[in-house]
């Protein structure tokens, strides 16, 4: 560990905190486009369950996941600090998810986070790379390709 | 000198001279004495010429220049139109646009002579013009390398095949073939040393003589061959019924192929070659003898053909083996019509003027020409005018005549009724009709294959048409028209027909439907299993058609333009493949509707009617419901069911019933409300939603920045 020391401060990755139930999750700010409040979505029929639907974000169709639908948690309750994170993945285009809230944003370096072993990792609803240590407080990581991943190939 | 800045533009005007001499040869072919076309093509080839040299593309500009030669011969009376010399003029416009794809795709040239054809072109020349043979021999380089084996040490091409040894299952087949009363000949094939692609050449050479007879010995081994694990030379034995001659002259006709060595043999000769050194010296001398008074004499232009289309094919594996990671060089681009841009620029002023005038309201709310004057009103009005006219305009930019993609046909059928032996000829119209041009682009392919289904499949051979009492010229139709909101596009010929019977059987042999089914299918049902993957009715499979990757993927790459095919076939009389197509794939008008709360939009170009009835007027036909006005029994479809809503709370009273068109079919559909018509702008849902059912087909922003889908009614039929 002693000689990682040095690079920590270049590994260190920002990640978004988010409330999803009664857990935290991060989501790597790189990937965020964008953070919107909840607005109307409108329900585009049979498609995957897990898509909400698609709202206009300054011209463009951007489709919602619904991450709980996709957890297989309770279904969304919308209230005032509900918000819609808006991803940007190079070829896949613009994706928004659905979140309780927004809590902050956190700097956390490689020692700090716990990778999950694969163990985890093979559980199908699992869409987490690892856990991060803020703290007294833990935070799931989302692996954001898997959660892309999964929703084309479904 | 750096000429890659020109390169776009050399890659655009080629394709232009190469299409205008395609079009000048084929009216050439037909009016061989048309002195406007003489000249045309003349420049053109000029033209080619001068800018292949430009830029330093040798072969290109060698290739032009021996066919300006031509040209020049003919214009100036020395020398008559020949349909041989049309089908080299051909090949070597084929051969051009080889060139090209390799330019647009790695900004070279290719390593392909094109010798043969060449050579050809200035045998033509030769025996046109009567002068002296003026051929080029190339200097014969020295090409094998001294051999060990004394008995040909001083044979410049050793006869190695005369060294292969059997093995015991080769003799049985050498000895069986001879039996059957093929001449066996053993063939020794030497490769110019300088030649890139020996794989390619060998491979060319099997194919040519393959023609003749069955390749029955390899040497080295076929697997070895095409690995290239040879030196320049390889050597095979071959049962034909063939002369020698013939095959030595298909052999030669393959480029790069220094020199063919060979004779026929007797199987009994063969097994004892071992001991024969003498016998095989004379009979060395004698084939050097032939090779050399079949080298002098030239193969006969039509005799060659196969062989430089061979080549180009050749050349283009050459390409693709060599650039597969070169990016390609070219923009796609339009060419826009200077009116069509004075218009938009005109436009865009003025949108600058209504903005400019908005902004002063803007400063003076409350005054004179406050938010709620006539003024302002009609301010608002006038920007609407804009933007509309902006639309069309920005549309018809995109929008180009279909001409440049159907403009290759006529040659192409041309081709395929020398192919295919058969009578043909095409009869375009409407090539005028636009397109957006990314439908443009991609339209090409499906229509070639449907052409080419019309003549390998549609047209029966002339034995037939006679017998049927048709004009022994088939015809093929390919019309083009705007109807509405699409753009219809036919493809039709006066051939056979679809055979439904023998789809049928087809069908059920290949387990798709049970007897009994598809005794109750209509005829319709029957066609649509010509668009199932790997469904071909093709008895044997040619070049041209009937690898059973044929038609489905003509619908799949129309239905990706937002199109369909339809098709319409009577036995015996001909078939006839429509083609719809979108005018544009960007701004629709469509009326808007809504169900329980929900909007969505249709598109009007696929909307006939709209009805208002009452639920007492709908009637069931096979327990399904319809409605029947005006003479038609109209399926109904309840839209909130289809889109999965919530089920209406009460009856109504009376029911909106928008009635669409697809072709020739119509259907009802059951709505809550209208919302009336809006241009609207489509936009995709993008990768992630899996829109399996496809009803939806995009989507768009209203004025309210709500969101609003778009209905694929087509999906209903």
């Amino acid at each position: 560990m002693a000689k990682n020391k040095s690079m920590i401060e270049d590994d260190k990755k920002q990640y978004i905190v988010v409330k999803i139930g009664s857990e935290q999750y991060g989501i790597d700010i790189s990937y965020v486009n964008n953070i919107v409040r909840m607005q109307k979505i409108t329900r585009v029929p049979k498609v995957q369950p897990y898509f909400k639907g698609v709202i206009n974000l300054r011209g463009e169709i951007v489709p919602i996941m619904s991450i709980r639908t996709k957890m297989n948690l309770e279904p969304d309750v919308f209230t005032d600090v509900t918000r819609i994170i808006i991803l940007k993945l190079e070829e896949h285009g613009v994706l928004g998810i659905l979140v309780d809230e927004v809590k902050e944003v956190v700097t956390l370096g490689p020692n700090e986070i716990d990778k999950t072993t694969n163990d985890v990792k093979n559980n199908k609803s699992n869409f987490i790379d690892g856990v991060g240590k803020n703290g007294g407080t833990l935070i799931s990581l989302f692996d954001i390709n898997s959660i892309v991943d999964e929703s084309e190939n479904a | 000198m750096d000429v890659s800045q020109y390169l776009e533009i050399f890659i655009d005007e080629t394709n232009g001279h190469l299409q205008d001499l395609s079009d000048c040869i084929m009216v050439l072919e037909k009016e061989p004495e048309n002195m406007d076309t003489i000249n045309e093509i003349f420049r053109a080839a000029h033209s080619l010429k001068g800018m292949a040299g430009t830029m330093g593309f040798k072969r290109m500009q060698r290739l032009t220049h021996d066919m300006e030669n031509v040209f020049q011969e003919i214009r100036s009376g020395n020398m008559n139109v020949t349909s041989s010399l049309v089908d080299v003029l051909f090949q070597c416009l084929d051969a051009i646009e080889a060139y090209l794809d390799n330019i647009k795709e790695s900004s070279d040239e290719g390593t392909d002579d094109n010798e043969a054809i060449i050579n050809e072109l200035n045998d033509i020349l030769a025996a046109g013009t009567g002068a002296a043979p003026q051929k080029e021999e190339k200097p014969k380089e020295e090409a094998s390398k001294p051999k060990e084996d004394a008995s040909s040490s001083d044979e410049k091409y050793p006869k190695k095949y005369l060294d292969i040894e059997f093995s015991e299952k080769e003799k049985d087949e050498l000895k069986e073939a001879e039996e059957k009363g093929m001449h066996l000949y053993g063939i020794t094939v030497y490769i110019q040393k300088e030649c890139l692609l020996k794989a390619a050449r060998a491979f060319l050479v099997f194919k040519a003589v393959e023609d003749y007879g069955n390749i029955l010995v390899y040497s080295p081994s076929s697997q070895d061959i095409e690995d290239e694990k040879f030196e320049f030379d390889f050597s095979f034995f071959l049962a034909s019924e063939a002369e020698f001659e013939e095959i030595e002259a298909v052999t030669k006709a393959v480029s790069e192929i220094e020199e063919v060595v060979g004779e026929r043999l007797k199987f009994k000769d063969l097994t004892a070659a071992a001991e024969k050194k003498e016998a095989e010296e004379a009979a060395a001398a004698k084939a050097a003898a032939q090779a050399a008074k079949a080298a002098a004499e030239k193969a006969p232009a039509a005799q060659a053909a196969k062989a430089p289309a061979a080549k180009q094919a050749a050349g283009k594996q050459a390409a693709a083996k060599k650039q597969t990671p070169g990016k390609p060089v070219t923009n796609r681009t339009v060419r826009v019509d200077i009116e069509k841009l004075d218009a938009l620029m005109n436009q865009v002023s003025e949108l600058i003027i209504a903005k400019n005038s908005l902004v002063a309201f803007g400063y003076n709310p409350e005054g004179e020409g406050g938010i709620n004057s006539q003024a302002f009103h009609e301010q608002i009005e006038y920007l609407e005018q804009i933007t509309t006219g902006l639309h069309e305009s920005v549309m018809k930019v995109r929008m180009v005549p279909i001409e440049s993609v159907v403009q290759k046909f006529p040659r192409m059928i041309r081709d395929l009724s020398k192919k295919l032996d058969k009578k043909m000829e095409l009869y375009m119209t409407g090539e005028d009709t636009e397109l957006d041009r990314t439908v443009v682009d991609q339209i090409g392919d499906p229509l070639q294959h449907l052409l080419r289904n019309s003549a390998d499949h549609g047209l029966e051979s002339a034995e037939v048409r006679l017998k049927r009492g048709k004009p022994e010229v088939g015809a093929i139709n390919l019309n083009a028209f705007q109807e509405g909101n699409n753009v219809i596009i036919e493809v039709s010929d006066d051939g056979n027909g679809i055979d439904t019977e023998n789809v049928k059987n087809k069908a059920i042999e290949r387990g798709l439907v049970t007897p009994e089914q598809a005794a109750g299918l209509s005829q319709k049902e029957i066609i649509d299993f010509l668009f199932m993957p790997s469904f071909s009715m093709a008895k044997q499979i040619s070049d041209i058609s009937g690898r059973g990757v044929g038609l489905d993927v003509v619908k799949s790459n129309i239905e990706a333009l937002g199109g369909d095919v339809e098709v319409k076939s009577v036995l015996g009389e001909g078939s006839k493949f429509i083609v719809r197509l979108p005018l544009t794939l960007a701004i629709i008008q469509a009326l808007m509707v809504e169900v329980r709360k929900e909007k969505y939009a249709i598109s009007l170009g696929s909307i006939e009617t709209i009805e208002e009835i009452s639920p007492s007027d709908i009637k069931y036909v096979q327990a399904k419901e319809v409605i029947h006005i005006r003479d038609m029994v109209i399926p109904l479809f309840y839209l909130d069911q289809l889109l999965d809503c919530e089920p209406a709370e009460e009856e109504r009273e009376s029911l909106i019933v928008i009635i669409v068109r697809k072709g020739d079919r119509f259907a009802g559909l059951i709505v809550d409300e209208l919302d009336g018509q809006q241009e609207i702008v489509i936009k995709s849902l993008g990768k992630y939603i899996n829109n399996s059912s496809k009803i939806i087909s995009g989507a768009t922003v209203l004025g309210d920045g709500e969101v609003a889908l778009i209905l694929d009614v087509n999906t209903l039929f």
